[in-house]
């Protein structure tokens, strides 16, 4: 599905990615971790054409997607969903969601608002509600609904626990789970490794803009070593 | 009473027609943050087409009519050619860069107008069916008129629907407030950005197309609107529909009882009205501050002393200045002259723009304060020109002591509107203050002392002052003071954390620019021998901005190069062509778009050098 190799970025002058490589395979939720700075938001912003990366090649379903531009590959299929969230503040819940609606996709069931308030009931209940007037786990919720209305295959998640409530964690990780289960790719990005382990398959452990560490959640859990040197703060 | 109620309506109609231009206007810079020059022109294309059309279409109201909606449409399509063609390329270059790429399209439209349809006034006919007047309330007034009246607020529930209904609405909005997500959710920006132009543009179109009954048509349209546009949405507040419907109604009101409570003051008054609100409310009546969170700017390159072969470059031209004028007639020495003082008045531009990072809309006024400092001690108290250049600079500098006070507190475009206000305060109370200053007959009899007497010595006069003004504001730059300025320009923060007094650095920085421009604009009264209001017009301003933007902002040679190139070419073009607004507009636009650096950014980049 995704399959990002030996990519580089810059700001200015700053050499951010020093060559990442990872993939996700088609249905599998794979983890991206590391400390603060490690690098985590600027590959995603790199895979969805936010950041040119300066080399290597981002492909996506066979087809190298690297120095497109954002909407091109989001009309590929694959969404984002930012740390920062940015919910567009002016505009309701509904038009957020309506903002981020793209064609139906082949072989997946077309996202609706009426789906997304399904997938987070606490939504339906504000539709007409200006995002700038939402709690941050309501706009977590808000902007991963108006990501799915695009109808990805792949959907990157930046940080969804930052910032949250445990319940409203639980319940991501509930949502998350949802999504694999419909099929969705999904590559997370954390710092909870708590909660990166209830719903990932895999995990990539960036550190210094590369990736340091790799294999299956559960051996990441086990390798103390691994845990304490790239994670730990 | 029945006098009040008719300006009252009079007011009304006015407002709809500023609504509609400001709309467009205040649309397109929601969307793409360009400030849009050219918005002007194309409401003046909009009142040519329409004249055109409406005349030459059977006579009805199908020809009417439909003339006004084809010309509206025409300057869509022309909208969006502009920015196919031009924006496109230039929405990630510095907002001053935008800037300037719209006026090159300023020019270019003057010339094609003046082309096509002539110098003169054009009368267009009247509406068909609201030829008459009607009884409103008792008194008698134009069913033209009340039809405008009816306009604005039509179009603003149409645009209102439009936002709030459609999912391209919808998109636009959300562009408005963060356009890099809107394309991460798989929206084609450019798309987007097109038809928010061309729609901007219509309306642009239609404004000018309704005009046409009601007053005639000519090629000073395009600057008298873009500038009152300007105020109404500034003062409404940038990217706001409400904003600047409200604000159009105020202006509109006042410009109508303006005439009747104080007629010596009616150009001011918008203005005033624009100052204060901005003063109060920097981000207009219904503005927000924007959002700045999601720009990643690059950071700015420092000042370089110059490299040796800059240094030798400077010297050799110096040099050149000295010792070839007495060799010259009159005629080249008035040139040589004036680009002295045209260096003075680029470099001291210069020094709030790049080192200050403040953009300054009305740099003229400085200038201007000069002129008129030195003038009126000529002509009130028959001074000296010792005293007049000595007048010169101080009545700058104090210009620039008050109006800084309040332009340094904004920043971005807010600034630059605010500068264009206070500088169009000061060239109306120039125009409108006939006692003081003889308004626009100008003061004449300007004339340097005995001994400045001969085009030479005044020549080597100006280039002594304006050489020796220009390297003290360049010392200044890398005087530590310098150093403090650009902290505060590249993190504001972090200098106000280290102790810094950004607000009080920034003032001082204003006032010297102001003092400098004082100099250059007594020396400019003395060799021209009068000072007109012309000297403070906003075409001032925007040449100084081009001499700035055509030498590069980045480098301190930049202003130099920029002013020499610009005054000559100026000239050059006058001389040679008749349609010099045509070519320099074309230069212009070239120069943007492939010589984003300025021309000394590009010999920097010729010497190796970043
Ligand atoms: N807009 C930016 N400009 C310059 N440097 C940045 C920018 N954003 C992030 N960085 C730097 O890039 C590095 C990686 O940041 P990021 O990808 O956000 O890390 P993470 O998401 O893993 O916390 C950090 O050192 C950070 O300081
Ligand atoms: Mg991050």
């Amino acid at each position: 599905m995704l399959d990002v190799t030996d990519l580089h970025a810059h700001y200015g002058r700053a050499h951010i990615l020093q060559g990442v490589t990872l993939r996700a395979g088609e249905g599998e939720v794979l983890a991206l971790l590391g400390r603060n700075g490690a690098g985590k938001s600027t590959t995603m912003k790199s895979i969805m054409g936010l950041l040119r990366p300066t080399s290597g090649a981002v492909r996506f379903r066979g087809e190298d997607i690297a120095g497109r531009e954002p909407f091109e590959i989001a009309r590929r299929g694959i969404g984002y969903v930012p740390e920062e969230r940015r919910i567009f503040t002016e505009l309701s819940v509904l038009e957020n969601l309506e903002v981020g609606r793209m064609p139906a996709r082949e072989g997946l069931a077309p996202w609706t608002a009426e789906r997304v308030f399904a997938l987070f009931p606490s939504l339906g209940a504000m539709r007409k509600r200006p995002g700038g007037r939402m709690s941050g786990g309501e706009q977590q919720m808000l902007t991963i609904g108006r990501t799915l209305m695009g109808n990805p295959r792949l959907i990157l998640l930046d940080e969804p626990s930052e910032g949250l409530a445990p319940v409203i964690i639980e319940r991501m990780a509930e949502a998350i789970l949802a999504l694999k289960r419909e099929g969705l790719t999904v590559l997370l990005s954390e710092q909870n490794l708590h909660f990166a382990r209830l719903v990932s398959d895999r995990a990539c452990v960036l550190e210094k803009g590369a990736i340091r560490w790799e294999g299956r959640m559960e051996a990441l859990m086990a390798d103390e070593a691994a845990r304490a040197q790239y994670l730990t703060v | 009473m029945e006098n009040l109620l008719v300006q009252g309506l009079s007011g009304l109609a006015t407002a709809s027609s500023l609504f509609l231009v400001a709309s467009g206007l205040t649309v397109i810079f929601g969307v793409t943050r360009i400030v849009n020059f050219a918005h002007g022109s194309l409401y003046m294309l909009g009142a040519y087409l329409s004249w055109t059309l409406v005349t030459q279409l059977p006579r009805g109201h199908l020809g009417f009519w439909g003339g006004v909606a084809l010309a509206a449409l025409i300057v869509g399509v022309v909208g969006v050619l502009i920015e196919v063609l031009l924006l496109r390329r230039i929405y990630k270059a510095p907002e001053l860069f935008q800037l300037l790429a719209t006026f090159g399209v300023v020019l270019i439209v003057q010339d094609v107008a003046l082309l096509i349809w002539g110098p003169q006034d054009l009368l267009g006919p009247r509406a068909p069916g609201l030829r008459g007047a009607t009884m409103v309330l008792g008194v008698r007034f134009p069913l033209y008129e009340l039809f405008l009246i009816a306009v604005g607020p039509v179009v603003l529930a149409l645009l209102w629907l439009l936002f709030n209904r459609t999912r391209w609405g919808t998109l636009v909005r959300a562009a408005t407030a963060d356009r890099e997500m809107v394309g991460a959710l798989g929206v084609n920006q450019r798309a987007l950005f097109t038809t928010v132009f061309f729609l901007g543009s219509v309306l642009a179109g239609l404004g000018g197309a309704l005009q046409i009954p009601r007053e005639s048509v000519n090629l000073q349209m395009d600057l008298v609107v873009i500038v009152e546009a300007f105020v109404v949405v500034v003062v409404g507040g940038l990217g706001s529909l409400p904003g600047a419907f409200l604000a159009a109604l105020l202006i509109g009101e006042l410009q109508a009882f303006g005439i009747l409570i104080f007629p010596r003051i009616t150009l001011v008054l918008a203005f005033l009205v624009m100052a204060v609100v901005l003063v109060i409310r920097p981000h207009g009546l219904l503005g927000r501050a924007p959002s700045t969170a999601h720009a990643a700017a690059a950071p700015e390159p420092p000042y370089l002393p110059a490299s040796p072969w800059r240094r030798w470059a400077g010297l050799g031209l110096l040099l050149l200045a000295v010792i070839v004028p007495p060799f010259l007639g009159d005629y080249a020495l008035i040139v040589f002259t004036e680009i002295a003082i045209m260096m003075l008045f680029a470099a001291s531009l210069h020094f709030i723009m790049g080192p200050g990072g403040m953009a300054s809309f009305g740099h003229a006024a400085y200038f201007g304060f000069g002129a008129y400092g030195a003038a009126l001690l000529v002509r009130h108290f028959a001074a000296p020109m010792e005293l007049g250049l000595l007048a010169a600079p101080f009545m700058a500098g104090l210009g620039g002591l008050v109006f800084g006070f309040f332009c340094v507190r904004l920043s971005g475009v807010y600034a630059a509107m605010l500068t264009l206000a206070f500088a169009q305060i000061a060239w109306s109370t120039a125009f409108q203050w006939v006692e003081m200053t003889g308004g626009d007959n100008g003061i004449l009899g300007v004339w340097p002392s005995a001994w400045a007497q001969s085009k030479l010595v005044f020549y080597y006069l100006s280039l002594a002052l304006c050489v020796g003004a220009v390297m003290l504001l360049r010392r200044a730059i890398f005087a530590p003071f310098g150093y403090a300025l650009r902290a505060g320009r590249d993190s504001p923060l972090r200098a106000e954390a280290i102790g810094m007094d950004g607000f009080r650095i920034r003032w001082f920085a204003f006032i010297l620019a102001a003092v400098a421009a004082g100099i250059a604009g007594g020396l400019f009264a003395y060799s021209k021998g009068s000072v007109f209001p012309t000297y403070m017009s906003i075409s001032r301003s925007v040449d100084g901005l081009l001499m700035v933007l055509l030498g590069g902002v980045k480098t301190v040679s930049g202003p130099i190069a920029g002013a020499l190139a610009y005054t000559w070419l100026h000239e050059q073009l006058m001389r040679a062509f008749d349609l010099w607004r045509l070519f320099l507009g074309i230069i212009i636009l070239a120069l943007v778009l492939f010589f984003p650096q300025g021309l000394a950014g590009a010999l920097g980049r010729r010497e190796g050098r970043s």
